[in-house]
């Protein structure tokens, strides 16, 4: 019998039973002395082999080992917002829920989230509003020969890129493992330079305590399995809250089913706020 | 004054724009470590590039460098929000942040280039001036030999070379440190008027050309309060430099302009408007008109005109000022005009300065009056006259 021959199936498809006639026939042929020779002349070449595989196969086997004994490791969430524009009706719910519940002073010109209302006209530029953040609704729509309306809530975009983190200078500004972008009001020095590097004009400084503030997708929420308040209140469920990582996750519905895209793509942030339905005009 | 109750921002801008971030403090910043870094380069032409004419500039530019140096931080830490937290930023630096390398920058070039050169250049007379001065002058200056009080020949030839050397570093470092601040404005991808790779490069060209222009007034000044004559061989090569560095700055500014217009890309009628709604005055009249465009006709009418000297010094005077203004509008018009348009690219907001507080006009005023009085201290201190004697010669006796 040849060499080769006895090589081709190994002793694990001898035990499995299986049609493969041809495999039991050769085995059986094998006597233990035939069986003794065939592994002398093999230890030549199988421990060249484990030389050369040990640390791998090593640490290998050894996480195999960790995986089957023990649970998997729930992974770490990556937080996200979906918001279909389609959906929402301007209703400002969001905005006014977002400022009683993170206590962001009262002046229309601190919001961490705001709906804006856009009114393209047949001919020229589109003209888009936001007063008081939409929180007190919207005027009448102006005189125009309008082509299409529809409202588009804003907020902290929480990039995965995020040009805020990278430009503070002491690390106030952070991403937790999470995917959420929060500042440390204790050690914020206030110079402003994170709301410059936003490009979507979604940060402030905080008059009273004069450090940079912004929309942290309530975290002192998600964190208790709570829903972000605008997601809250939202009543037409325009704005989807959920963890990318989950597969059950309610915003991959939202994601695998409608059109998507982010705002200012071409500058590489990344966001994690997605906008379903979207119409170009929103920047 | 809420800017709501002003002139209504025109079209739309994201609610949280209402407000500028960076006002007239960082305005500032920019113009005062431009000065310190034009003056340096300034000097390091006598000292590297042995420009010998001149010589009557050289210490009175270190000297001014210094002065501006010591107040460029105050803008910097009077605007931040906190800041007694502003150690944190050496403490504690975030290594991808631009600004967090500020602290390391600016004392390197304070420390080890400014101060250091000083030393190194008057350490001989403030050797004879520990010597010869009465008290209790004499203490200062024996504290400021800090124990080096070896004139030998040798001695003054280990300074000069020390000196040389630390010019040489300096060249680099004064490039880095206005470079820097260019980088500050020019890395913000969020905001079109600033984003560009050309704004370090002209921040570092109208330092230059704003240091120059300062040390060129400043030795003008002095000179009539010291009722001396000005050296005109020093001043037409100061105009001569001063004339090449502008027109490099214009140029790079003029292709900046070029370059965006050619590309026309999605900001361009937002910026289009920002010009000739509210930059107008403040970038074709100040800056452009008579920051560059006078100021270069001026100088090449009194560098290479057939004219008197009077008629010259006149010139150079007001070539000197309204480059200043030309600069500082350039500052005004990257910190504010940076700021005046919406990044949602649709609409202009107002700014109006206060006249009291912080960022206030008359606190601006002060800290651009602090330099002079500290530039005062420094002359009383270490004399950098230098009337009627060799190049190397002892200064004038201060005490």
């Amino acid at each position: 019998m040849s060499l080769d021959k006895e090589q081709g199936p190994g002793p694990g498809i001898v035990t499995t039973a299986g049609p493969a006639s041809t495999v039991e026939v050769d085995t059986a042929a094998m006597d233990r002395r035939q069986f003794f020779d065939l592994c002398k002349k093999a230890l030549p070449a199988g421990m060249a082999l484990l030389a050369a595989g040990t640390p791998i196969s090593g640490l290998a086997s050894a996480e195999t080992e960790a995986a089957a004994g023990a649970l998997p490791e729930p992974k770490m969430p990556s937080y996200a917002m979906a918001i279909d524009v389609e959906k929402c009706i301007g209703c400002g719910r969001c905005a006014a829920a977002c400022k009683a519940e993170n206590k962001v002073p009262p002046s229309p010109h601190y919001v961490r989230t705001w709906v804006e209302r856009y009114v393209v006209p047949r001919e020229g530029e589109a003209l888009v509003d936001s007063p008081n953040a939409g929180i007190d609704g919207f005027p009448d729509q102006p005189e125009v020969d309008i082509l299409k309306t529809f409202f588009a809530p804003k907020l902290c975009n929480q990039c995965a890129n995020p040009p805020c983190v990278q430009v503070c200078p002491v690390g106030a500004t952070f991403q937790t493992r999470d995917g959420v972008v929060l500042v440390d009001d204790d050690y914020c020095v206030g110079c402003r330079y994170c709301i410059q590097a936003c490009p979507y004009g979604a940060r402030y400084l905080h008059p009273e305590k004069l450090v940079a503030d912004k929309c942290t997708f309530c975290y002192h929420r998600i964190t208790q399995g709570l829903l972000p308040a605008c997601v809250e209140v939202c009543p037409t469920e325009a704005r989807v809250f959920g963890d990318l990582n989950s597969r059950s996750s309610p915003i991959q519905r939202v994601l695998r089913f409608n059109p998507i895209m982010s705002l200012k793509a071409e500058l590489n942030t990344r966001p994690k706020v997605f906008y379903a339905n979207a119409d170009q005009e929103i920047r | 004054m809420d800017p709501s109750l002003l002139e209504p921002s025109t079209g739309y801008i994201y609610p949280n724009e209402y407000f500028l971030q960076w006002e007239l403090l960082i305005v500032l910043y920019p113009y005062i470590t431009g000065l310190v870094a034009g003056a340096f380069i300034l000097a390091s032409l006598e000292r590297v590039f042995k420009v010998k004419a001149l010589w009557p500039v050289y210490r009175l530019a270190l000297l001014s460098a210094l002065a501006f140096m010591i107040v460029a931080p105050l803008p910097l830490l009077a605007h931040l929000g906190h800041p007694e937290r502003s150690l944190e930023m050496f403490l504690t630096p975030h290594t991808t942040s631009a600004m967090a390398m500020f602290g390391f920058v600016y004392a390197w070039y304070l420390l080890v280039v400014l101060l250091l050169e000083v030393w190194f250049d008057y350490r001989r007379e403030i050797v004879i001036w520990s010597q010869e001065s009465k008290a209790p002058w004499r203490y200062v200056y024996k504290a400021l030999t800090l124990g080096a009080t070896d004139i030998s020949d040798a001695a003054i030839k280990f300074d000069d070379r020390a000196g040389r050397l630390i010019t040489i570093i300096g060249i680099p470092s004064a490039f880095l440190l206005h470079g820097y601040v260019g980088f500050i404005f020019g890395s913000v991808k969020a905001n079109p008027w600033w984003s560009s790779v050309l704004m370090p490069v002209v921040f570092l060209f109208s330092a230059i050309v704003s240091g120059m222009a300062i040390v060129m007034l400043i030795y003008m000044v002095t000179s009539w309060i010291r009722w001396k004559p000005i050296d005109m061989a020093c001043l037409n090569k100061l105009g001569e430099f001063l004339l090449y560095a502008l027109i490099v700055d214009f140029s790079l500014e003029l292709l900046d302009f070029i370059h965006r217009l050619y590309e026309s890309e999605e900001s361009i009628h937002i910026l289009s408007q920002l010009i000739t709604d509210r930059l107008f005055i403040s970038l074709v009249i100040l800056q452009v008109l008579m920051g560059a465009l006078i100021p270069i006709f001026g100088l090449v009418a009194a560098r290479f005109g057939r004219l008197p000297d009077e008629m010259r010094r006149m010139i150079y005077f007001l070539v000197g000022i309204l480059i200043q203004v030309g600069i500082f509008s350039m500052r005004w018009n990257v910190v504010v005009g940076g700021q005046m348009f919406s990044k949602s690219l649709r609409g202009l907001t107002v700014y109006k300065v206060h006249l009291f507080g912080l960022e206030g006009l008359l606190f601006t005023i002060g800290l651009l009056l602090l330099p002079v009085v500290i530039l005062y201290v420094l002359v009383k201190l270490l004399p950098p006259w230098i009337d009627g004697q060799e190049d190397g010669a002892l200064a004038a006796q201060p005490h």
